[in-house]
């Protein structure tokens, strides 16, 4: 249903203010604008920056979600300025002001501007982001499946905004970490089959202690991202293949952590906290823990193993021996393994790219599932 | 109310005081706690990045075995983590019949299959989210028996269950990122905000990059300290092994002493409603609630 017209209201912006070459600290500054309702923070910024002081510094062009420009924090949240609206912000406003702030990770320039080439643009050439194919070139184009160019769609709607960079948690205190834009950008070219170095890229990102082991899983880039590119997940499918696929075991325990994670969880039912940090160093198997990477880990963490062991915080029987559930249950849990596991081909449903089903569920698929409703 | 209870893995390996606090808990919010014992891991999100179809059967495991559960309402967690990894997984099956038909192929061995039934949802809550939405806060206020006066708790959700929202169904109806401060003050005690409070633990990164990881643990718990907290009090597990058990190695890293105690969500609810600090576990942690035990003690002794 369409909206009806709302009239223009007025809004207050608290914009956040730093010029590095005054010397002076950032300061927060308040204008009141008055604009309709449905219009972008950006033309409230503008209207501004054009009504009460020429010298706001924000970087803008499309003003319609394209370009990537506008990048900035809105009330603490990344996001396009041009993309938010006025009433939106406004509501998600702690005290009714809309506070706009440029974006973290990446250095101030002026203002609402960041400088993207000092972070954003480094991360993304280190990745080598063009396509590598040396061989015999076709004499027309490159014919691909339909299905591999669907897979890699969602990391190109990647408008290089930076706001995912902004708020990366592992940059934040490794600000090596290439990050999730730029790794989003490497699965663009790892899941692309005209692409010639999967395997030498994947080496080169698992190897390299700031490379794809090095997110934190905390899926800030996932609710940064406008373009709904998902860069975590394109992270976790460049460790999948990496591991599962080219079989890269990093010195990052990296893979030795996700393989020896599932296979403890394939032996007990349950995760093995004690097996899975040895494991995690020495290598996924029993013997894993006596490795002398794992001898070392665990010596260096015996001051708190001994402590948990005193205030009786581990139960000594199940640090060393594991929980695990009744044995029907864990035959069950090995069979559902060792069916997923033989399958030719893994099966990823990826949402962004099916969608999801319209019609409320009426053919329930199961066997015996009591569910009532036409099968049509 | 009769709830599923998924206890999770490290509730009942590292952090045990998570799970023995809950069972002291549940029965005086009346809650009946029915144990799926039977149910695996949820994978934490490293068995979707090594299979997802994996993570995805395995979970549905879980869900086929909590809708087995005569008479519960729902199925309650008590791990951030796993209402994150087994939300992943639930929003997949639920939005694709085919790929749940094919799923549950998998399970048809074992006579088990996950229904999506409109009529009858599958509804998984962390304990966090039970308390406000099903209990209520209000109520839960009403069966206070110690509140917690000059208290001075900091909050610490766990990445996994504040994002991604629209997943989390986090919405200015259900400001489920807010529960923990709304429930502090309704328990009596006093919200102490800092930087870190919905911020990585580091925890996933532990054995990949211990610097980072520590770093991320130590500076937090620095800017809860700073902020002058008491305790902070979280709803993960996970989370607790970072903040907790790590917190003398993240103190090297950090480069300063920070003494902060970590207090599992149904340990800070357990203290309210009246229970001993010791029979809640508090004696378990690596870094000792010397502040919150002193608290309980000096209300006591108001009291008597």
């Amino acid at each position: 249903m369409a909206e009806t017209h709302r009239p223009p209201e007025q809004f207050t912006l608290r914009l956040r203010r730093y010029d590095p070459e005054s010397g002076q600290a950032p300061y927060w500054d308040e204008h009141t604008i008055e604009l309709e309702p449905h219009r972008s923070v950006l033309e409230g910024i503008l209207q501004a920056k054009a009504k009460f002081d020429g010298s706001i510094g924000i970087r803008c062009s499309c003003r319609a979600a394209i370009c990537g420009s506008c990048g900035v924090r809105i009330n603490g949240e990344p996001g396009l300025a041009c993309h938010t609206h006025l009433d939106h912000a406004k509501a998600s406003a702690s005290d009714g002001v809309i506070e706009v702030e440029p974006m973290g990770n990446m250095p101030v320039i002026k203002d609402m501007i960041v400088d993207m080439d000092a972070v954003h643009w480094k991360k993304v050439q280190r990745v080598t982001p063009w396509l590598l194919n040396e061989g015999p070139q076709p004499e027309r184009e490159h014919l691909v499946s339909r299905e591999s160019m669907v897979d890699v769609t969602q990391t190109m709607a990647c408008i290089q905004c930076g706001a995912c960079v902004s708020d990366c948690l592992a940059m934040e205190v490794d600000p090596g970490f290439i990050g999730p834009a730029a790794l989003a950008k490497a699965y663009r070219f790892v899941g692309d089959p005209r692409d010639e170095q999967q395997r030498e890229r994947l080496l080169d990102l698992s190897e390299d202690p700031l490379g794809i082991y090095d997110c934190t899983h905390c899926f800030k880039c996932v609710d940064a991202c406008p373009k709904d590119v998902n860069p975590m997940g394109q992270i976790m499918r460049l460790r999948r293949i990496a591991g599962a696929d080219q079989r890269i075991v990093d010195q990052n325990n990296g893979h030795r952590h996700e393989e020896s994670f599932s296979t403890l969880v394939k032996d007990y039912g349950l995760n093995h906290e004690a097996e899975l940090l040895a494991r995690s160093y020495g290598g996924d198997s029993w013997f894993g823990k006596f490795h002398p990477a794992a001898a070392k880990e665990l010596l260096s963490s015996l001051s708190i193993i001994l402590r948990g062991l005193l205030t009786r915080k581990v139960n000594p029987k199940i640090a060393m021996l594991g929980h695990k559930i009744p044995k029907q249950d864990l035959k069950a849990v090995q069979r559902i393994y060792e069916q997923v596991e033989s399958r030719p081909e893994r099966y990823e449903l990826n949402l962004y790219v099916v969608g999801e089903d319209e019609e409320p569920e009426t053919a329930a698929a199961a066997a015996g599932t009591g569910n009532e409703g036409s099968t049509a | 109310m009769k709830v599923a209870y998924w206890p999770g893995c490290v509730s009942r390996g590292f952090t045990p005081e998570l799970h023995g606090s809950m069972a002291k808990v549940a029965p005086l919010l009346d809650i009946e706690l029915v144990e799926l014992d039977r149910a695996n891991c949820c994978g934490a999100g490293v068995i979707a990045e090594h299979n997802q179809e994996l993570a995805d059967t395995l979970n549905a495991r879980t869900f086929a075995l909590a809708q087995q559960v005569q008479g519960a309402e729902l199925m309650m967690n008590i791990c951030s983590t796993c209402q994150g990894a087994q939300g992943e997984c639930q929003e997949r099956l639920d939005a694709n019949a085919e790929y749940r038909a094919h799923v549950n192929e998998t399970l048809a061995d074992e006579g088990l299959s996950y229904v999506k039934d409109p009529a009858r949802p599958l509804t998984n809550k962390n304990f966090l989210w039970l308390l406000v939405e099903e209990i209520g806060l209000e109520k839960l206020g009403s069966m206070v028996k110690r509140p917690l006066t000059n208290l001075k708790v900091g909050p610490f959700y766990g990445c996994y269950i504040v994002r991604p929202r629209a997943r989390l169904g986090i919405d200015a109806e259900r400001p489920r990122d807010h529960y923990l401060e709304q429930l502090i003050e309704t328990l009596g005690g006093t919200v102490i905000e800092y930087a870190g409070m919905r911020k990585c633990c580091g925890f996933p990164i532990i054995t990949m990059n211990k610097q980072a990881s520590l770093k991320q643990a130590g500076t937090h718990l620095g800017d809860a300290k700073d902020a002058e907290a008491d305790c902070l009090v979280t709803p993960c597990p996970l989370c607790h092994l970072n903040l907790d058990m790590q917190q003398p190695l993240a103190e090297k890293v950090v480069g300063r002493e920070l003494e902060m105690p970590v207090l599992h969500l149904p340990q800070l609810v357990g203290l309210a409603l009246g229970l001993e600090p010791k029979e809640l576990g508090l004696s378990r942690h690596v870094v000792r609630p010397t502040s919150v035990i002193d608290w309980s003690s000096a209300v006591v002794g108001a009291a008597a």
